[in-house]
């Protein structure tokens, strides 16, 4: 019988330990079947977060790092400087990219970083227990933000892809979800032609992945995904943000 | 023999560097250190090398920690604020086992403190840094041909025992300029293959994993007293410091870095004036040479510490005695260098008030 269904290569044969309904699994898969079709595992060195991806270092087969909260750029930016004929890619929450590590984010996009980055914006500090996240919604209710972030004391979420689509160094961002079997695909597009874009030096990449948290947000997996398209896409519209790749 | 150069102390650190086959500097600006950036801009295009100004010294560490995990002789170097910034890094250095060279161009602290010299992150550079049980090697040259020979060191003891180095200088050493030798001394040392660093598996061997979390207590517990045990032999075999005229003294000045300079001239004319005094210049801060303060002072009735701070040194020169012989301090701090005669000052006070 035809095999029409397989783990990527490039992911571990080991228990994932998300949640159940948890988007991190989707995206480790996407990435690691990009690497597969890509043929690039071999070459390939990532950078784990520290969130709840923290333990993304056993879950890929490429060389791994795991780098301090919110550092992942710049630990990838001194691999790639390293070895630039390798890949490079981080995978990091929005905690960590967009609160802890936004400098180390806004200059590695700024620098033109020939890197790859994988954004999940979950809009929540899933790993610590759901506190409020640089991108949790204005009125959305986490454990440091339990009346709803107010913004006039918390302030707005920040739309990362727009503000580093402002950068001269980016060279391709998209904003995804993987909400329904076509936006998975498309996420699975995207994230290939970031690391395409990388491959043909073009200098950064980003793609922001809108994911779900249902064990944060209090919501089962179902109410998860109808919670994010209802109240996550109207603020965090999918799209290109920035194509400087056929420059 | 290779010729003499005028170098300054922060030119000779960057050029040591390169000599030692450094080719990663990732900086960011800070005085007194200034040109030890300067000098990598504008060699490193220049050799294949690389040159990357960070956004903050948080990042620069942290592109150490990366271009250390890929295997690379890297460097930073910075100034004691900037030291703060990147005890992060060093931390998940020491805590993923990764080789690299950090400069520490001293300055008056606290907080922003001066910017002209001090010894005042002794107990930074040696009991601390980050969080977590870790040691660095911490090396104090106190001349400038010094810095060129203890760089090229720093990178052999960071590579052979997998773990940060850190090299104290202070902004006198750093702005300093000194006659000096460039001269390649073949390491005699065995320098072990990097067969853990992440270059890509190339589908030939399991994923290598540059990382410093351990949730299971036992096993974190495990690396950690493997490393104490690396941490011993680094004890055992690289300690260092230099003794000079301590055979009959009778008075022991002990000092590091710039300072012992300042000491050693106290020590010839307070013998001129009939007073037998020595030094002890620790070279390696850790592993501190405690022995030196038992085997050094046999004929001592006492010790004055020497250091460009409120005393911070002292506390492993009292440790070392352990009650032996009375140790004493005298320090500057602010950005202040102790005067010799200040020092010889200090040792009649001492003399006198032992009468
Ligand atoms: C310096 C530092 N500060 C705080 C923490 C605690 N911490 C761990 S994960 C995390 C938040 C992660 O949230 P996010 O990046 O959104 O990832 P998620 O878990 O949602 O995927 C925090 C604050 C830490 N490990 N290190
Ligand atoms: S806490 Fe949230 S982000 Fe973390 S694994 Fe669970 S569902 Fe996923
Ligand atoms: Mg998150």
């Amino acid at each position: 019988m035809e095999q029409v269904f397989k783990r990527p290569h490039a992911l571990c044969d080991v228990p994932l330990h998300y949640c159940p309904g948890c988007t991190h699994g989707i995206v480790h898969r996407l990435v690691a079947e990009v690497m597969d079709e890509l043929g690039i595992e071999g070459k390939t060195i990532g950078v784990a977060p520290v969130g709840c991806s923290v333990f993304a270092y056993n879950y890929f087969n490429c060389d791994m790092q795991e780098a301090a909260h919110g550092r992942a750029p710049a630990v990838a930016t001194g691999i790639k400087r390293v070895h630039p004929d390798k890949v490079v890619f981080t995978y990091q929450g929005d905690g960590d990219l967009a609160a802890i590590g936004t400098a180390e984010t806004v200059h590695a996009a700024a620098r033109g970083e020939n890197i790859t980055t994988i954004f999940i914006n979950n809009a929540i500090y899933g790993m610590t227990g759901g506190q409020m996240a640089p991108t949790t919604l204005p009125g959305q209710v986490t454990q440091t933000s339990p009346y709803g972030r107010d913004t006039k004391t918390q302030g707005f979420p920040i739309r990362v892809s727009e503000m580093l689509a402002t950068t001269s160094g980016a060279a391709y961002i998209e904003r995804v979800a993987v909400d329904c079997v076509k936006n998975v695909n498309k996420a699975k597009k995207a994230i290939k032609k970031a690391f395409e874009t990388q491959l043909a030096g073009k200098g950064f990449s980003l793609i922001e992945v809108v994911s779900t948290c249902p064990t944060n947000w209090g919501l089962s997996p179902e109410e998860a995904i109808k919670w994010m398209q209802e109240n996550m896409l109207p603020y965090y519209p999918l799209g290109v943000y920035c194509d400087r790749t056929e420059e | 023999m290779a010729e003499k150069v005028l170098v300054k102390g922060n030119e000779a650190i960057a050029e040591a560097a390169i000599q030692a086959g450094c080719r990663y500097f990732f900086g960011y600006p800070i005085t007194p250190q200034t040109e030890i950036s300067a000098y990598m801009a504008k060699r490193m295009p220049k050799i294949g090398g690389v040159f990357l100004q960070a956004e903050s010294e948080v990042s620069a560490a942290n592109m150490v920690y990366g271009a250390a995990g890929a295997g690379a002789r890297v460097m930073t170097s910075s100034s004691s604020p900037g030291i703060s910034l990147k005890a992060e890094a060093i931390s998940y250095m020491a805590g993923a086992d990764l080789p690299c060279v950090v400069i520490n161009v001293v300055r008056a602290g606290p907080g922003l403190g001066g910017i002209q010299p001090a010894q005042s992150d002794y107990f930074q550079a040696t009991k601390g840094h980050g969080h977590g049980d870790y040691r660095l090697i911490v090396l104090a040259p106190s001349s400038v041909q010094e810095i060129v020979d203890m760089t090229a060191e720093a990178f052999d003891l960071a590579d052979i025992y997998r773990t940060p180095v850190m090299i104290l200088a202070d902004g006198m050493l750093g702005q300093m300029m000194e006659p000096v030798v460039f001269e390649k001394k073949e390491s005699k040392r065995v320098i072990p293959e990097k067969t853990w660093a992440t270059t890509g598996t190339e589908m030939k061997r399991e994923h290598n994993v540059i990382n410093s979390l351990y949730i299971e207590p036992n096993t974190l517990e495990k690396l950690v007293l493997e490393r104490y045990e690396r941490y011993k032999r680094i004890e055992e075999t690289e300690c260092k410091y230099e003794a000079y005229k301590t055979e009959d003294a009778e008075f022991i000045l002990t000092g590091y870095g710039s300072v012992a300079r300042i000491c050693k001239n106290a020590v010839d004319a307070l013998r001129e004036q009939g007073i037998k005094a020595g030094l002890i210049r620790p070279i390696t801060l850790w592993p501190f040479p405690s022995d030196a303060y038992i085997n050094e002072t046999k004929n001592a009735k006492a010790i004055l510490t020497v250091e460009m701070s409120m005393g911070q040194m002292v506390e492993d020169v009292k440790l070392s005695v352990n009650g032996k012989v009375p140790v004493h301090f005298f320090g500057r701090t602010g950005g202040n260098i102790p005067y010799p005669n200040e020092v010889i000052e200090a040792v009649k006070k001492i003399i006198g008030g032992d009468k």
